[in-house]
């Protein structure tokens, strides 16, 4: 049995009404990297809250063996003392304590309920040496980027001895510096024999990373790839999980581009809380009619805080600058009032700021607009359940009804629910901020298709993306945006990676050059 | 994690759904998880029905439910916005107890230190009270709203503040008698206009009885002006339903069949003609509850039809992405504490006229009446969730409870805990219910 660490057989679990694994089978080999892949829904991350015992022994069908021992789990404490620990999206750190707590937490180096802290300490620095973590123990959670969160929940995976680490979207909101760190860390758990299952939408670290590439699609498994010669392309993978080839990530664009719609001049914001911290120095940027304008940079660049601050001054410290409408200085200084101007601002964090997740999905469809379904502060039951049909039908939202609560949507869905609000509104202007984040490749086709229309209906619309290739696909012209200004702007055509990097170095220089001076 | 969803490719074909909303045994689980609250309050009816061998529900009873608790009700109403736009109300005792010897002072015309002594027509001291609820509601929610104290804090301020108040106000002594009129709120009922008719089960006869449980029927003669208000009332209810259900229709919706609908509808007015009935062959239909059914229509139409019932609703279920929907959250944070404010000065006045005095004790502890219905009624501590027909339950339930206690002779001791653990156990069986359903 040494050659395989997990082995699952004939795995089915299910939900009310769905079955979201049909009689899996997959295994591990012990010190290989494992990639799991597939769309939204296909059961990867259900798959591996079974191995880890967050569904317990009983509530699934089929059976799996750990180092050749048939396991029974019950909680995810069984599993975590088998060595087999589980590190979801969704970080479980405590922000406001420690990395020292944080690493032992529910674990600590205690006796008898007295919590030796020189122990603590001593044992978390060697772990935090161990990831390559350049932080003190005492330092807050809070105070420490996501990226190095990442790494305290991988050190705290090692103070449990872990021989099979599981990661789930480990590199989602990770830039690409963090982002390869991590992965190299993976190599080197591989060296000592710790294997990995690692969960990814980010194909092309899971095809720089693996050993295997396991491929699911709606609850089965449709093949398992060997990886180590280095040969299975992302086509490949992605023909495997959509089930046929993917040959335009992007649909055709055909724009027709009309004149300025909205033009923004000198745009100057402070932080919030550090009023004499400048994030946005003065940008100036413009829109047609009818044009996708894309931003692109790095994580920290400032796109979200600008596309926030014009949109009602919802980030930050305004200073100064202009915002004008077909030539029209225009009063954006309240989100009622952008709303008023045909600003609409899509969030790139749709469950914190763009969905009331307990509320259905016509309640949320209408919030942005309840005058357009209400007459004298009266809203229309029925109106409104025609305008969220309408709105289904025509962005294809897959629920069993508008009066499905949106907790209960797919990623991707749930983001055609955030645009519909916005679309209802009937805006002008549309910002798009990070639109596909976190969903999947058909998903992603369908929003390009809408931004698409959008366009075409004489729209103007702003995509602001950390995925270059994104921005390149969909966008007519790019605004390259770092360290809070605009590093340069060209017409898509003319964008490549290459120098869209060497704008954004190019300021990151001239930045040294005047801290220098 | 989130229910797997199959995804469909770019082109390919919608998936077709069936609606589980529409399949007959989900349509029953629905109506139990929603009706359980009521559920409960039929079973705590038939048992006092039962231990008091049919005095719970006579006439005088149930009117009294309505007189005794009619303030719960009407604050419990103001509470569950504040709830559910995500706050507390804290200080609701205290306030209702100081707005209720503003009323008091001004009727009676009492020297007040520094303001000196005014005496004012009973109709404009309410008037002027009601404004003065509505201001202390301004005080509160600004420090709420706009300078971002929590509201616990601001109203456990709001609880002392005002209780100080009101021992300033009255000098530490009761102030009153009041004028009839100003009593009728809480003693009065509405003027016979038709006459009365003897009750069809009989005067002085034994009780009717089936095993321990004696029917509530039979009694003193019956007040035509209140049957006929039940009657309209009902007729009001069932026309708006079937006018929602037209509508429905025209839109092309899938609605309840139409046994369904009339099942629903027979036992609301089975409901609404028994109390009706009760209330008839006491001495009618009480002015308090009268105030209440009003409110109670009011509110439901605010709360299920109006732009700002739902961006209250909004606010409670997720304030970021409402604020970053245009809605202006603070100010709806504002409002719903300024009808606190106006609807504890009605609370408060319903127990001075209700006590015939302002007393510096008035008020006491009701915030945790108010509170309590509001959350037995199936209201959110997270904020966001809750009805307006589930707070009226919650309300009725803890009426019922001190009604049937009281007529059982249970001694206030016992009826503390029993009242403790009936919350408890209620909201239980609420949250269970509703995670079953999910």
């Amino acid at each position: 049995m040494s050659d395989v660490l997990l082995e699952m057989r004939g795995i089915t679990k299910e939900f009310p009404g769905v079955k979201a694994l049909k009689d899996v089978t997959f295994s591990v080999r012990p010190g290989e990297i494992h990639a799991l892949v597939g769309e939204n829904g296909a059961g990867k991350s259900t798959l591996m809250k079974v191995v880890s015992g967050v569904y317990p022994y009983g509530s699934y069908d089929g059976e799996f063996f750990y180092k050749g021992e048939e396991c029974r789990f019950h909680n995810i404490r069984d599993s975590e003392h088998k060595g087999i620990v589980i590190i979801h999206q969704e970080l479980a750190l405590i922000p406001e304590l420690s990395i020292t707590e944080n690493i032992f937490l529910a674990n600590e180096q205690a006796t008898a309920g007295v919590i030796n802290w020189s122990k603590s300490h001593a044992k978390a620095i060697e772990l935090l040496k161990k990831v390559g973590l350049d932080e003190s123990s005492n330092t807050r959670i809070s105070r420490i980027g996501v990226g190095k969160q990442q790494l305290v929940e991988i050190a705290k995976a090692l103070s449990k001895d872990v021989e099979l680490l599981i990661l789930d979207e480990p590199t989602s909101a990770l830039n690409e510096n963090d982002s390869q760190q991590l992965l190299q860390l993976l190599r080197e758990f591989r060296a000592q024999g710790i294997a990995c299952v690692l969960i990814s939408h980010k194909l092309k670290e899971v095809e720089s990373v693996a050993d295997t590439i396991t491929i699911l699609r709606d609850g089965a498994v449709i093949e398992s790839l060997d990886a180590t010669g280095g040969d299975v392309t992302e086509d490949r993978i992605i023909k495997g999980m959509v089930g046929r080839d993917m040959t335009h990530r992007f649909p055709p664009r055909e724009a027709t581009i009309g004149d300025v719609a909205f033009e923004v001049r000198n745009w100057k914001v402070a932080h919030p809380i550090y009023a004499d911290r400048m994030v946005i120095n003065d940008v100036s940027i413009n829109v047609r009619k009818g044009e996708v304008v894309g931003i692109a940079g790095l994580m920290g660049a400032g796109r979200t805080e600008f596309a926030m601050s014009i949109f009602g001054r919802s980030w930050g410290h305004f200073k100064s600058g202009q915002v004008l409408k077909d030539g029209q200085e225009v009063d954006v200084s309240t989100i009622p009032k952008a709303v008023d101007h045909g600003i609409a601002y899509v969030t790139e964090d749709r469950k914190t700021y763009g969905l009331v997740l307990m509320n259905d999905v016509k309640t949320n469809i209408t919030m942005a607009n309840l005058g357009g379904v209400s007459s004298g502060g009266v809203i229309s039951g029925p109106k409104e359940i025609k305008v969220a049909n309408e709105f289904r039908d025509a962005l294809s939202i897959k629920t069993p009804s508008v009066k499905q609560i949106t907790v209960n949507l797919s990623g991707g869905n749930q983001q055609k629910v955030v645009l519909a609000k916005w679309l209802f509104a009937n805006p002008d202007l549309l910002i798009l901020d990070e639109p596909t984040r976190g969903i999947d490749v058909g998903a992603k086709y369908e929003i390009y298709t809408i931004i698409n229309r959008l366009a075409a209906e004489g729209k103007a619309v702003i995509v602001i993306s950390s995925e270059l290739p994104e921005v390149l696909g969909v966008s007519d012209r790019i605004y390259v945006m770092a360290a809070g200004q605009i590093a340069a702007e060209m017409p898509a055509s003319e964008a490549t990676p290459e120098n869209v990097m060497s704008a954004i170095m190019r300021l990151a220089r001239a930045g040294a050059e005047e801290v220098v001076l | 994690m989130s229910a797997p969803t199959e995804v469909t490719p770019p082109g390919a074909p919608p998936v077709a759904y069936s609606d589980p909303s529409t399949s007959a045994l989900a349509t029953i689980r629905a109506a139990i998880g929603k009706g359980g609250m009521l559920v409960a309050l039929l079973i705590v009816v038939v048992f006092f029905q039962v231990t008091t061998n049919g005095v719970m529900l006579k006439s005088l009873n149930v009117t009294n439910v309505f007189l005794q608790n009619g303030y719960i009700l009407v604050m419990a109403l103001g509470m569950l916005l504040v709830i559910v736009i995500g706050h507390i109300d804290l200080s609701v005792g205290s306030v209702a107890g100081f707005l209720g010897a503003i009323v008091a002072v001004l009727m009676v015309g009492v020297e007040v230190p520094v303001f000196g002594e005014v005496q004012l027509d009973p109709l404009l001291a309410v008037a002027v009270t009601l404004i003065a609820g509505g201001l202390i509601g301004v005080w509160q929610g600004w420090w709420i709203a706009y300078l971002r104290i929590p509201s616990f804090i601001v109203t456990l301020a709001g609880m002392l503040l005002f209780r100080g108040a009101t021992l300033f106000m009255l000098g530490g002594q009761p102030v009153g008698p009041f004028p009839e009129s100003f009593r009728a709120i809480s003693s009065g009922f509405i003027p016979e206009l038709i006459g009365t008719v003897a009750d069809p089960f009989g005067t002085g006869k034994p009780p009717l009885a089936i095993g321990p449980l004696v029917l509530p029927v039979g009694g003193d003669p019956l007040n035509l002006t209140t049957l006929l208000v039940g009657a309209v009332l009902s007729g009001f209810v069932v026309f708006l339903g079937w006018r929602s259900r037209r509508e429905q229709v025209k839109y092309g919706f899938a609605v309840p069949s139409m046994a369904q609908f009339w099942l629903r509808n027979v036992g609301i007015i089975v409901g609404i003609m028994f109390i009706a009935y009760r209330l008839a062959g006491y001495k009618g239909l009480p002015i308090v509850a009268l105030i209440s059914f009003i409110l109670i229509g009011v509110y439901m139409f605010l709360t299920l039809k109006t732009t700002i019932g739902r961006r209250i609703y909004a606010v409670g279920g997720n304030a970021k992405a409402a604020t970053l929907s245009g809605v202006n959250a603070k100010w709806m944070v504002f409002l719903v504490f300024i009808n606190m404010g106006v609807l504890a000065a009605l609370g408060g006045m319903i127990i001075a006229a209700r006590f015939n005095s302002a007393t510096p004790k008035a008020g006491y502890g009701f915030e945790l009446d108010v509170i309590a219905a509001t959350f037995v009624g199936g209201a959110s501590a997270y904020g966001g969730v809750g009805t307006v027909a589930g707070t009226v339950i919650g309300a009725l339930f803890f009426g019922l409870l001190n009604i049937g206690m009281g007529v059982m002779s249970i001694p206030i001791d016992y009826q503390f805990m029993v009242k403790a653990l009936v919350l408890l156990i209620a909201v239980y069986f609420d949250i269970r219910g509703k995670t079953r359903d999910a």
